[in-house]
């Protein structure tokens, strides 16, 4: 079922002059009920006008506009990731080390009939989860939660599912003093030592090294419109531009989108998105992400640890080399 | 620019600029505010009279550990520029211009050399050449000095230096993050020692990869060595940092680096570690002898 957006992008003002227009006409034919000037057919026009422009729209975002939305606030999260593909879902926390992280949300479950563990960022909803989650940046902690899940997996011989949503790794004091190098970079090592097949999505955004940390997988996946990049658009533009606002300049020429990344063999897949984004139809987005990681999976089950680590090393040695151009 | 520098003409500014020292043959010392004579500056490792680390160029580094000479490996070539980027100037410019500068390809040295007579490859960075920053040439050679390790079973030493990584390769400079931690897996499935000497800066990407998965991490005193940058930071909690926060004492202290290491003793301390995980005799002549 689709959902009523309630949050327009600014490039989408035209249609949320549309939709709103329709609502309104709506509207006053329902006030006036049987009175009521008949409009069914100025909404149907308007509607299908409504659609072919978000439909246009869509098909040719720039970077900054995927950057949008990426990170649009009704966009699916880990939770809605979770409540649509995972059952007898249990959730577990902690790093054993020093606290929870709620930036990061793991645990044991069923995805489809296989028993996983999966994880993910979760960026919260609202205010007061957003604050709880931090807004999906990551400390150590949930960095060394995730690397004490995939120990989990690899000893109960179990697949892991990522999905990847953060900004980046949360810069604080804290996160500092208690190590936020060594434990992203312990978990994307855990990622490639892992003996299970591991896939992951980039569902919004991929930020840097929080991403990379759960991200080093057999096969990497984008949704659409999501981005994937080595510093934000905006920290790119001020250092290099010496301009934050210069962030649209940044985010082209960084080549963040799944199109781009496609193209430089850095992701595997792109999952198409229904018209108008992910937030606009969350069900059929789970449910397409759901079928990818299912095709992936299917593909990996039955490898041994040492296939599995070799082909996973082979996939990541293999960036870069492949944009040789061919010796002479 | 500061607002002096804005309201004075730009002659006049030029001559309080300008080192009424000939070619800079004196350095200020950062810490102590002391002027140092260059002469005096070489002859103490570039270390200041007040205990400040100059940094160093690669060479002057590896003059500093090896024993004697050493051989240098060539840099993998890259694909070159394949995001085409530009900001101010296009990114193939930026890079010409580093290569003229430093006289070398990219951001790394490659090079197997003796340490207190153990036979080590070690990989320096360079933090002159565009800030040390981890692209696809800076990844590919520390894979090639994990291979070479490996082929010849030395051990490998890194001498870290970098801002983090290279915005203007994109995602392909991300991607030396998991790249380069398949180098450190290699070093660890053949049994090698894989150490890390941080130097000033080591921040971003390369202290998130490579940097903090040492077998033994020594660093040298009063580097910089973080995660985030601290402008970052300062922007995010929206309060002064501590003293001394992200220097390598502060991650001594709190349990990130195994010891903090005058450059002096740097080759001594490399040694004896290397020796004892190579499980080679001891270079201490007093060995006591074993018990009747």
């Amino acid at each position: 079922m689709s959902n009523p957006t309630r949050t327009y992008l600014d490039f989408e003002r035209p249609i949320a002059e549309l939709d709103a227009k329709i609502e309104e006409l709506q509207s006053v034919s329902e006030r006036n009920g049987e009175d009521a000037p008949d409009v069914a057919d100025e909404v149907a026009k308007l509607r299908q006008k409504s659609a072919t422009q978000l439909k246009n729209l869509y098909a040719k975002l720039d970077p900054w506009q995927k950057t949008m939305v990426a990170r649009h606030p009704e966009r699916p999260h880990l939770k809605d990731f979770l409540a649509g593909l995972i059952t007898d879902f249990e959730e577990l926390s902690g790093d054993r080390r020093f606290s929870e992280d709620h930036a990061i949300v793991g645990g044991l479950g069923r995805f489809r009939g296989r028993a996983v563990v999966v994880m993910g960022h979760e960026k919260g909803h609202d205010t007061q989860t957003r604050l709880k989650h931090n807004f999906g940046m990551a400390r150590p902690e949930g960095y060394r939660k995730a690397a004490r899940l995939m120990d989990l997996a690899d000893k109960f011989g179990l697949p892991v599912l990522t999905f990847v949503d953060t900004a980046g790794a949360y810069p604080g004091v804290g996160a500092e003093e208690r190590g936020q190098s060594e434990a992203i970079a312990r978990s994307t090592e855990r990622c490639l030592t892992l003996g299970t097949p591991i896939i992951s999505v980039i569902t919004g955004e991929g930020g840097s090294g929080g991403a990379v940390a759960l991200a080093s997988a057999n096969t990497v996946m984008m949704l659409e419109h999501s981005i994937y990049s080595v510093i934000s658009p905006e920290g790119c533009a001020s250092i290099l531009w010496r301009d934050g606002a210069k962030a649209r300049d940044a985010a082209i020429a960084m080549k963040i989108t799944a199109q781009d990344l496609i193209g430089l063999k850095i992701i595997d897949k792109i999952i198409p998105e229904p018209v108008g984004g992910a937030h606009r139809d969350r069900d059929a987005t789970i449910k397409a992400v759901g079928d990818a990681m299912e095709e992936n999976l299917s593909s990996l089950e039955g490898l041994d640890p040492a296939t599995l680590r070799r082909k996973r090393r082979e996939r990541f040695l293999a960036i870069g080399r492949s944009l040789m151009e061919p010796a002479a | 620019m500061n607002w002096l520098s804005k309201l004075t003409p730009p002659g006049v500014s030029r001559m309080f600029d300008k080192r009424d020292t000939p070619e800079n043959l004196w350095m200020k010392c950062p810490v102590s505010g002391e002027m140092v004579f260059h002469k005096d500056l070489e002859a103490a490792l570039h270390v200041t009279p007040a205990g400040h680390h100059v940094r160093i160029n690669p060479e002057t580094r590896l003059r500093y550990t090896f024993d004697a000479t050493w051989e240098e490996i060539a840099l993998p070539e890259v694909a070159k520029d394949p995001l085409k980027f530009r900001d101010d100037k296009p990114y193939s410019s930026r890079l010409a211009a580093a290569r003229k500068k430093t006289g070398r390809e990219d951001a790394m040295v490659i090079s197997v050399g003796r340490i207190q007579g153990i036979e080590t490859t070690v990989l320096v960075q360079d933090f002159s050449f565009m800030g040390g920053s981890l692209g696809m040439a800076a990844g590919e050679s520390f894979l090639k000095a994990a291979e070479t390790a490996v082929e010849r079973r030395t051990p490998l030493v890194v001498f870290t230096a970098a801002g983090g990584a290279r915005m203007q390769e994109g995602c392909l400079s991300l991607m030396q993050m998991p790249r380069t931690t398949i180098g450190v897996e290699m070093m660890r499935e053949a049994k090698l020692p894989y150490i890390v000497v941080l130097t000033d800066p080591t921040t971003g990407g390369v202290t998130a990869s490579y940097a903090m998965l040492g077998d033994v991490h020594l660093a040298e005193p009063g580097a910089l060595i973080g995660f985030a940058g601290q402008r970052v930071i300062e922007q995010t909690i929206r309060e002064k940092l501590p003293e001394g926060f992200q220097r390598a004492e502060y991650l001594l202290e709190k349990g990130m680096v195994d010891r903090v290491v005058h450059r002096r003793d740097l080759p001594k301390v490399l040694g004896n570690v290397l020796r004892t995980l190579m499980k080679r005799p001891a270079a201490s002549a007093n060995v006591p002898a074993p018990a009747a």
